[in-house]
């Protein structure tokens, strides 16, 4: 069609003289055009839809959480989200015990991946020499590609209990008789629990996080670092008072999609958390996360309050995700504007 | 201030100075201090890379007695019966991912097209867009709840089709956003070229611009195909799981996942040993499929 139209052009930019024959030769290109616009409009209206069924999943999944969470709602209160109490039995329930969970494992891996990752992305950028940084690079990627249950795997029967033999009772003689954050490090020794749970989800975001540094780190422009080195600093002052706080944000969010990750992790939690309905100081006592209380109970849930408390889970986890992947995606907005400005 | 002209850090060719006492003590603090901080970001990819050989050689060791012909021949049995297999959830998994893969991938690439071709300055798109990354991080059993509510609590029953839904709104994020990334890497001059040619938008979005970046798609459906394919959590409680052999989407799926999940949980050994067989044969397959998304299909920028 867009050869038959540029022919239509050339003849008539060429007749003169055959006045009747160019005058149907222009309504022929008329046409042309008219079916090529009432296509492209079809052609945006159908993308369109597709894009938009995207954001038809997104209110979907909103919309069906909170009519399977509402009877639950209904039943306790706003106090469902504070209540210490998870008893199929008697049908109470209160989601305290697997929002402390998610936030505690979360939080413990971001403490342990947070500054492997920026050791991994430093080494990437500055250390590494150019050949070896592709495959390594790989190497780290491919750690996200490892499904979560082999992890869970992996974990439960390889991790755990060498936790449990080396490190669990080094820890305990050590930071357990230390005065305030004692009591984190006592309790049974059992391999598994909140703190190797933090572990295993530490090692699952390293190579988010890691990536996302990556990335902002080559978007601190070279001019920049190389008037640091000029004025004679070591590349760990260059990484630590130029890069560092010229990509603040993106390191922010690099850890805040980490973040985001660890919190609706499930597998791999499931297998190493415990499962148990409790709440503990102790950082070795197994627990619960919201997404391994959905995952061990959905499916032999019996009683519709049970379902609807489930719901009501999966529905205040889908919320704090959002949160944390929003707040990520916002400030990465942010470092990319910067990319478009060096 | 140190003297400059002697930092090792800039001028990598020279000796290093021993850290003697003679030293500038600044320049001899700062100097340690860098050291220390290379050392312990040598050991940060140190630990990354031994994580990741370290669940490698695990799976090897574990999973290679576990895998043999009969894996692939027999289906699961009960527990202490000889040769048990997995045939019936290597069968349903790629049923359920092969179909997964079909539903999402024209989707996946519609969507992308249209945010690459309107969404520079449309509010629309650029909602779209976000939703689209947030949905990429998205919990995965929370979209199997999802799936749950909408289609198997409907139907009463669960079944191959409900899992497929779950992978597919999972992979399709994945598809919209490598496309819409690569689409955007195709120079204008291409385009304008198409333009100036007479051609209409759809026949230069179609033929033109996702042409040029044909490699860079296939990466995109590699890597949704390597995402969903290990995934468990969304089939808990939509495909379920079923002890026996069976291609009816309409009903329970044995898959690969959940099979080895459950076996993996279970107490007797030989269902123990198929679990890591089973999970040997799932990660290399993914890890196979991102280095072939990395490298095979790797799309190089159009020029």
């Amino acid at each position: 069609m867009s050869a038959h139209s540029s022919v239509a052009i050339s003849q008539l930019a060429e007749s003169g003289a055959a006045d009747a024959a160019a005058q149907a030769e222009y309504a022929a290109l008329r046409s042309t055009m008219r079916t090529q616009r009432i296509q492209d409009f079809f052609f945006h209206k159908i993308t369109l839809v597709f894009a938009g069924s995207v954001l038809l999943v997104l209110l979907g999944i909103i919309v069906s959480l909170a009519i399977g969470a509402a009877p639950a709602f209904k039943a306790f209160g706003p106090g469902f989200i504070t209540t210490v109490e998870w008893d199929p039995v008697n049908e109470q329930f209160g989601a305290a015990i697997a929002i402390v969970g998610t936030l505690a494992t979360s939080f413990i891996a971001l403490l342990i991946a947070f500054p492997i990752s920026f050791g991994i992305a430093l080494f990437l950028t500055e250390i590494c020499p150019v050949w070896l940084r592709r495959p390594m690079g790989t190497a780290v990627e491919l750690l996200a590609g490892v499904p979560s249950i082999i992890y869970g795997m992996w974990g439960f029967f390889v991790f755990a209990p060498l936790f449990a033999d080396h490190v669990q009772p080094l820890l305990k003689s050590t930071l357990g008789n230390l005065p305030i954050i004692g009591q984190l490090f006592s309790g049974p020794i059992m391999g598994i629990g909140i703190l190797s749970a933090g572990l295993i989800l530490a090692v699952m975001i390293i190579p988010f996080i890691s990536s996302v540094m990556r990335d902002v780190f080559e978007v601190v422009p070279q001019v920049l670092k190389e008037s640091a080195y000029g004025l004679g600093c070591t590349k760990w002052e260059v990484v630590r008072k130029i890069v560092l706080p010229y990509t603040r944000t993106g390191v922010v969010g690099g850890v805040m999609l980490g973040l985001g990750r660890a919190l609706g992790e499930t597998m791999a939690v499931t297998f190493m958390i415990g499962n148990a309905n409790k709440l503990s100081w102790s950082l070795f006592a197994a627990g619960n996360s919201i997404s391994s209380t959905l995952a061990n109970e959905f499916a032999e849930a019996a009683t519709p309050l049970h379902v609807s408390s489930l719901f009501a889970l999966a529905l205040i986890l889908f919320a704090i995700t959002f949160v944390v992947l929003s707040a990520a995606k916002l400030m990465l907005a942010g470092m990319s504007r910067k990319e478009g400005t060096k | 201030m140190s003297d400059a002209s002697v930092n090792p850090a800039v001028n990598p060719g020279a000796a290093r100075p021993a850290l003697n006492p003679a030293m500038n003590p600044v320049y001899r603090k700062r100097l340690l201090r860098h050291r220390i901080g290379i050392v312990l970001s040598v050991l940060a990819m140190g630990i990354g890379l031994a994580v990741l050989l370290w669940i490698l050689a695990t799976l090897l060791i574990k999973g290679l007695g576990g895998l043999s012909i009969s894996m692939f021949t027999h289906d699961t049995l009960a527990p202490g019966s000889a040769d048990g297999g997995l045939r019936n959830a290597i069968v349903g998994s790629l049923m359920m991912v092969g179909l997964s893969t079909l539903v999402s991938t024209p989707i996946g690439i519609m969507a992308g097209i249209y945010l690459a071709e309107y969404g520079e300055s449309n509010k629309f798109a650029q909602v779209t867009r976000f939703v689209t990354d947030i949905m990429l991080s998205a919990p995965s059993i929370v979209i199997g709840l999802f799936v749950y509510a909408l289609y198997v609590a409907q139907s009463h029953h669960f079944s191959g089709y409900a899992g497929t839904i779950a992978l597919s709104l999972i992979a399709v994020p994945v598809v919209v956003r490598t496309t819409d990334n690569m689409l955007r890497l195709v120079p204008n001059s291409l385009l304008e070229a198409a333009f100036a040619l007479g051609a209409p938008r759809w026949k230069v979005a179609m033929m033109v611009r996702l042409r040029a970046v044909n490699a860079g798609i296939v990466t995109g459906v590699l890597l949704a195909l390597a995402r969903i394919a290990g995934e468990t959590a969304p089939l808990l409680f939509t495909a379920l799981n079923n002890q026996f052999f069976s291609t009816d989407m309409n009903a329970p799926l044995a898959n690969m996942p959940v099979v080895i999940y459950l076996y993996a949980m279970s107490p007797y050994d030989d269902w123990r040993a198929l679990a890591w067989g089973g999970a040997l044969l799932v990660t290399f397959s993914v890890l196979l499929l991102n280095i072939l998304s990395r490298t095979v299909f790797r799309q190089k920028t159009p020029s």
